[in-house]
């Protein structure tokens, strides 16, 4: 059963190297539309979906059969007068949110777009109090230690 | 007999490496100068060790010796000398293996070349060295062993996946190793400084050519890696926000931070306590890589999860070197003294900037990479996180970048005059207006923002160029004090002159080739012609041909410019023997204008082949800006005052110790 699993994972990921070896044509000159504005939009919304079977390509860029069938059926759809946003629910209903070289911004998600602000956000931070408390350190008035230094040399000195 | 004599220096490199861990450790502390001693001959013998394991399966390779299992799996009889040589590290086992060899080699460089380190220090950066070769010797050994032997063995191997076979991807993977484990003596320094509890600008002098070199042989090796997707996989595609690609643009992010944050620390003793935490963050960037790349954790968590013992392993290192290193970090970063202040307009603030948005971007490219991987474990949602995420977010955070780059280099150090810098910079933001009409003017489609990213990338350019005028006083002092100025100054400012011209140029033909790239897909029949980026491309016909394990179809394209012939261009479809996989050659024109790429594909049922055809403008500035950071890197380290040796500015006394 194990071997079974570990052959088939390896006749997959040989599938998938296949696949993306002869990538060289993903887009067949049969499959374009003959309108170029809507070709044009099938190209763009193509180069966001992912082909399903292969490792982080856009079924515009694949040429694993799967990648042509979904380039079908965006043209299909898009010939339909779908718009652009219907397709990639169309495509989404289908295959799941997997399909989306851009995942859509929600829950699960919020991390994952929300880190270039967070970490810009907590780096400005840092350096600016970092920057802040040496300039604290570096100002005339005296910490409650130096303060408490001063008073122990002046009663010294009273003594 | 080679094969297990190989085995055997491996197995011998393990003890020695653990005898350089303990013993020079040990040594620092009780400030035993003999102990201490051990560290230089174990990690040149470790070197020598490994050596010879590596040139063992070598041999086993370039003999086709398929009695050893690795040999089988990815080698082939008839496959080119070059390739057999290059096959040791065309797989898992054998690239482990360079792994380990580089590591070697950089610990045993330090023993020779670390002359002026003070004794404990250097024991300790060996000692820290040494236990990571431990960790990936061990791992090399238990799971990876290349020396394996396979009996009965076959008749003939497996042969090397045939895109690989190509030379700009055989000598792709030994500089990227170079540049990624390079960071290890970074690593290894900064917990020898944590160790010692003192830190202090000798130390950035210290890492800093290091540092620059595997920064060096990142930035080339990652370039070798797009250059061959670019003419390789064949639709004129040459970054692709690949997992295994950012698993090496990642160290690259972090340590073009770390160079620039060891300038503060050297030169000012500034940001001491964050280029620590840097050079620790950018070698677990490095083995984060090595997970990403080595588990299998890639093609699916499931893989994964089918044979765990190796990911494991490579994380459980990970989650030694990097949490022990961070704990470290947290327990001995307090007890350092942080010197030097600025005000945020001066060279440092530029430089706090730098780091600020490279440390954001490499966050991005991080978590975007991962978190794929982390939402299916913990939730079972998969999700893809793919090129048009990073472009999104990546993309945003280099433009505050560029417009800082030039003013940063010509701010002064503790309080700059940022006025004077603008309007120093007069003529880059000129040149830059020029280029934004000139695109315009010669344009016709694209996205509107795409003559901006294009002057944003001129901008950069002419930046450096002012900051070199500026430096020499061009136009302002006769013409032999110009030139007595240009020969005096340092090497170290020309490597950044040329570095940062080289960022320019990259983001220029980044910009052009991506928004004013020209495809056309189409049939065609032998006689039909086809106009493309000024070009007229005649398509002749096809032809079979064989070459030494491969067939091929040939198609033939007469390419003329204003009816002038300038080339024949032959775009062929391979088919390898072993193992039999198909693969592109695109025909290429190069050009300083751009590139012309011919692609052919099927026989057509209605006759004819389909072909595509691109013209890639200026998209030679990519590669060629890389090779100008790669040179301007080489020209700072040549610089004598980095020299590894040379005499630190403060004259150590020379104590002979009385014998």
């Amino acid at each position: 059963m194990r071997r079974l699993r570990v052959l088939s994972v390896a006749l997959l990921s040989i599938w998938a190297i296949l696949a993306s070896v002869s990538a060289s044509l993903a887009v067949q000159p049969g499959e374009m539309l003959s309108d170029p504005a809507l070709e044009k939009r099938a190209r763009i919304i193509s180069s966001e979906l992912r082909c399903l079977v292969c490792q982080n390509e856009s079924i515009d860029d694949s040429n694993a059969p799967l990648a042509a069938d979904l380039r079908r059926l965006v043209r299909e759809r898009l010939t339909a007068h779908d718009s652009d946003a219907q397709v990639v629910d169309y495509i989404v209903a289908r295959y799941g949110e997997f399909v989306l070289l851009r995942p859509r911004f929600e829950l699960s998600t919020l991390l994952l777009w929300l880190t270039p602000l967070l970490v810009l956000l907590a780096g400005i931070v840092l350096v600016a109090r970092s920057s802040g408390r040496t300039a604290t350190s570096q100002s005339d008035a005296l910490s409650e230690e130096e303060k408490a230094k001063l008073a122990q040399i002046l009663s010294d000195e009273r003594r | 007999m080679i094969v297990e004599f190989g085995h055997f220096a491996l197995i011998l490199a393990l003890l020695v490496a653990t005898v350089q861990v303990v013993v020079p450790a040990f040594g620092a502390s009780l400030r035993d100068d003999r102990m201490m001693r051990v560290a230089e001959p174990a990690a040149v013998s470790q070197l020598f060790l490994i050596a010879i394991a590596f040139f063992a399966l070598m041999y086993a390779y370039v003999t086709s010796d398929f009695s050893v299992a690795n040999v089988a799996a990815n080698s082939h009889s008839t496959k080119p000398l070059i390739y057999k040589m290059a096959g040791v590290w065309g797989n898992h086992e054998g690239s482990m293996l360079l792994w380990v060899l580089i590591l070697a080699l950089f610990g045993a460089a330090v023993a020779l070349f670390g002359n002026n380190l003070p004794p404990t220090l250097k024991a300790r950066v060996l000692s820290v060295q040494a236990s990571i070769a431990v960790a990936f010797l061990l791992f090399s050994l238990l799971t990876s062993n290349p020396f394996v032997r396979l009996i009965p063995a076959p008749s003939d191997g497996n042969g090397l996946n045939p895109i690989l076979q190509d030379p700009a991807l055989a000598f792709h993977p030994p500089f990227l190793y170079t540049g990624y484990v390079g960071f290890s003596i970074a690593f290894s320094f900064a917990i020898a400084a944590l160790i010692e509890g003192r830190i202090d600008a000798a130390w950035a002098r210290w890492v800093r050519p290091w540092t620059l070199a595997a920064w060096m042989f990142l930035t080339i090796g990652i370039a070798m890696g797009s250059w061959w997707a670019y003419y390789e996989l064949g639709w004129g595609g040459w970054w692709f926000w690949d997992p295994v690609e950012n698993a090496s643009f990642m160290p690259w992010l972090a340590g073009t931070a770390l160079l620039h944050s060891a300038l503060v620390m050297e030169k000012r003793e500034a940001l001491k306590i964050w280029t620590i935490l840097l050079a620790i963050l950018t070698f677990s960037l490095s083995l984060m890589g090595t997970f990403i790349v080595r588990s299998g954790v890639l093609t699916s968590v499931h893989s994964f999860a089918v044979d765990p013992t190796r990911g494991i392993f490579i994380l459980a290192i990970l989650v030694l070197f990097t949490g022990g290193g961070l704990a470290l970090f947290a327990l001995r970063a307090n007890t350092m003294q942080s010197g030097g202040l600025f005000q945020p307009i001066s060279r440092e603030g530029s430089l706090v900037l730098n780091n600020l948005l490279l440390v954001t971007s490499t966050a991005t490219v991080l978590v975007g990479t991962l978190y794929p991987m982390v939402l299916e474990a913990l939730t079972g949602a998969k999700i893809s996180v793919g090129p048009p995420f990073f472009n999104m977010t990546f993309g945003p955070l280099m433009v505050p970048l560029l417009m800082a780059l030039p003013i940063g280099p010509m701010l002064a150090w503790k309080r700059g005059d940022l006025a004077g810098v603008t309007q120093r910079l007069g003529f880059a933001v000129l040149a830059a207006i020029v280029a934004i009409v000139a695109v315009s003017a010669m344009t016709h489609r694209g996205p509107w923002l795409a003559p901006f990213g294009i002057a944003l990338g001129v901008y950069v350019m002419a930046g450096a160029a002012i900051e070199w005028a500026n430096r020499i006083k061009l136009g302002s002092v006769s013409r032999s004090e110009v030139i007595r100025r240009a020969t005096n100054l340092p090497r170290s400012s020309y490597g950044t002159l040329f570095a940062h011209f080289g960022i320019g140029m990259l983001v220029v033909g980044i910009v052009a080739t991506s928004a004013y790239q020209e495809e056309h897909i189409l049939v065609m029949k032998p006689g039909q012609s086809l106009a493309v980026g000024g070009f007229d491309v005649t398509f002749a016909g096809v032809d079979t041909g064989r070459g030494p394990n491969y067939r091929s179809d040939i198609a033939d394209f007469d390419v003329k410019r204003d009816g002038a012939s300038v080339t024949r261009l032959t775009p062929a479809k391979r088919l390898y023997d072993a193992p039999p996989q198909t693969t592109t050659e695109a025909g290429i024109h190069a050009s300083w204008r751009g590139d012309l790429y011919l692609v052919i594909g099927d026989a057509q049922p209605e006759g004819g082949y389909a072909v595509r055809a691109y013209f890639n403008p200026l998209v030679r500035f990519i590669w060629l800006g890389a090779l100008i950071m790669f040179i301007g890197g080489g020209i700072s380290l040549s610089d004598r005052r980095l020299r590894v040796g040379a005499p630190s500015r403060s004259q150590r006394p020379v104590a002979v110790p009385a014998e």
